[in-house]
């Protein structure tokens, strides 16, 4: 189909932006690499008044490392950060992950923050996010704030951007000891996934997030454990997750999935 | 700052295989429409129009980019490649035109379009492919007639192809 009617604007600074999603609120919405978004629009399932167009602007296609952590700007494209040469050292997880996200054809315009802002609960780069415990950055005109991973997903395709506010950008710590593991299972390599995990180790056992069961990707720690009690962990939190059937799979399929994932995933990482 | 209102047509300009275009389109207005109704580019099919299939995908920029999830507005000032750019004159097949014809690697046609835009982006910098990589590219496409193993094979040997000429090649 085809988009309903909106204005397009053209910012050249932030604060256009800023002063265009103060003005019109909950009917602006912001266009980054649009893989999402034009989506919506086409399925008509989102009817701005205004599009505000942010890819020209330059200040917010950096990716930074400062110190313990790495600041991605809103306008980094996938295919950017795929090709940062710091990426599998500073970031081992997302250089994991990032390959799974959409097709190469997709990567090449998305955005890390528009997937976030999607906020859609099988998608990759929110699993990241919540795994690593990294933050968004949100500006208004009035201020700037900084949300937790954990509390930016709110639900399913729910954030806790409020109308006025622009993802700025997200902040992802630089992990310098760590195991990383990721796997998806998806219909097919780059479709959304029906469970996607990732796993780390903590200084005081291990971590895992699941994305494609519950409404938010959701982490979990625990404490080093083995067999049956590992396997008890798994279950009840493959269950806590609150999974439901759809056209992609059963609700008991993906909590199979989850502990059997999960139960590899952490073995490697505790190797 | 620049803001197109909805109810009205504005004014874009762009890059198309080289020569410079201009056409009025409204912010709604896709750039597969704007492509295939105001410039009468209907090289560039339109299949889905979410972004899943394929048929649409173009080069915008050096980015390999899905025509149907880009404004005609968003490409202003831009540089396009469509599948009208890739043959080196008008009675002449490029060399991955020729693998397709070749190994059979098309039957309607309809997908074919945005494969072969893909894998000309892709052939110019990568140029010994495995076909893991050729696959894992073609994950992009999706084609409901020929099958994929001829189109493969096409991409193989146009890579092949392209590596053991001397010359530059820019009609991949």
């Amino acid at each position: 189909m085809k988009p309903p009617a909106f204005d397009y604007l053209r910012a050249e600074t932030v604060g256009d932006v800023l002063e265009g999603l103060a003005q019109q609120g909950g009917d602006a919405r912001v266009l980054a690499g649009g893989q999402s978004l034009m989506a919506m629009l086409n399925m008509r399932l989102a009817k701005p008044k205004l599009l505000i167009d942010i890819m020209r602007l330059k200040e917010l296609r950096q990716i930074e490392r400062k110190g313990d952590a790495v600041t991605i700007g809103a306008g980094v494209r996938q295919a950017d950060l795929l090709a940062w040469p710091d990426l599998a050292a500073a970031l081992p997880l997302v250089a994991l992950a990032l390959p799974w996200v959409g097709h190469m054809q997709t990567r090449s315009r998305g955005t890390i923050c528009g997937s976030l802002a999607h906020a859609d609960p099988s998608a990759e780069m929110p699993l990241t996010l919540v795994a690593l415990g990294g933050e968004v950055v949100l500006r208004s005109a009035k201020r700037r704030r900084r949300v937790p991973a954990k509390d930016f997903f709110a639900g399913m395709m729910l954030t806790a951007r409020a109308d006025d506010e622009l993802i700025e950008g997200i902040s992802l710590p630089v992990v310098r000891e760590g195991r990383f593991v990721f796997r998806e299972v998806a219909r097919r390599h780059g479709d959304f996934a029906i469970v996607a995990c990732a796993a780390m180790k903590t200084p005081t056992g291990v971590r895992l997030a699941v994305g494609g069961v519950a409404d938010v990707p959701t982490a979990r720690d625990w404490p080093r454990l083995e067999g049956s009690a590992l396997d008890d962990a798994l279950n009840a939190f493959a269950y806590e997750l609150g999974a439901r059937d759809d056209v992609h799979a059963t609700a008991r399929y993906r909590r199979d999935l989850v502990r059997m994932i999960g139960r590899d995933l952490i073995g490697e990482v505790l190797q | 700052m620049t803001r197109l209102k909805a109810d009205q047509r504005h004014s874009v300009r762009f890059s198309l295989n080289g020569k410079s275009v201009e056409g009025e389109a409204e912010p709604r207005m896709l750039l597969s429409d704007f492509l295939r109704h105001q410039l009468g580019a209907t090289g560039t099919h339109v299949g889905c129009e979410h972004g899943v299939c394929g048929a649409c995908t173009i080069v915008v920029d050096g980015m390999l980019t899905r025509s149907c999830l880009t404004l005609a507005a968003q490409v202003d000032g831009c540089d396009l490649k469509t599948v009208e750019g890739l043959a080196p004159s008008a009675d002449r097949l490029g060399v991955l035109q020729q693998a397709f014809r070749r190994n059979h690697a098309l039957q309607c046609g309809f997908c074919t379009a945005g494969i072969l835009m893909s894998l000309d982006h892709y052939l110019a910098s990568n140029r010994a492919p495995t076909e893991a990589e050729i696959r894992d590219l073609l994950s992009g496409h999706i084609c409901r007639c020929t099958g994929y193993t001829p189109i493969i094979q096409a991409a193989l040997e146009a890579a092949a192809e392209l590596a053991s000429s001397k010359k530059e090649t820019s009609d991949a």
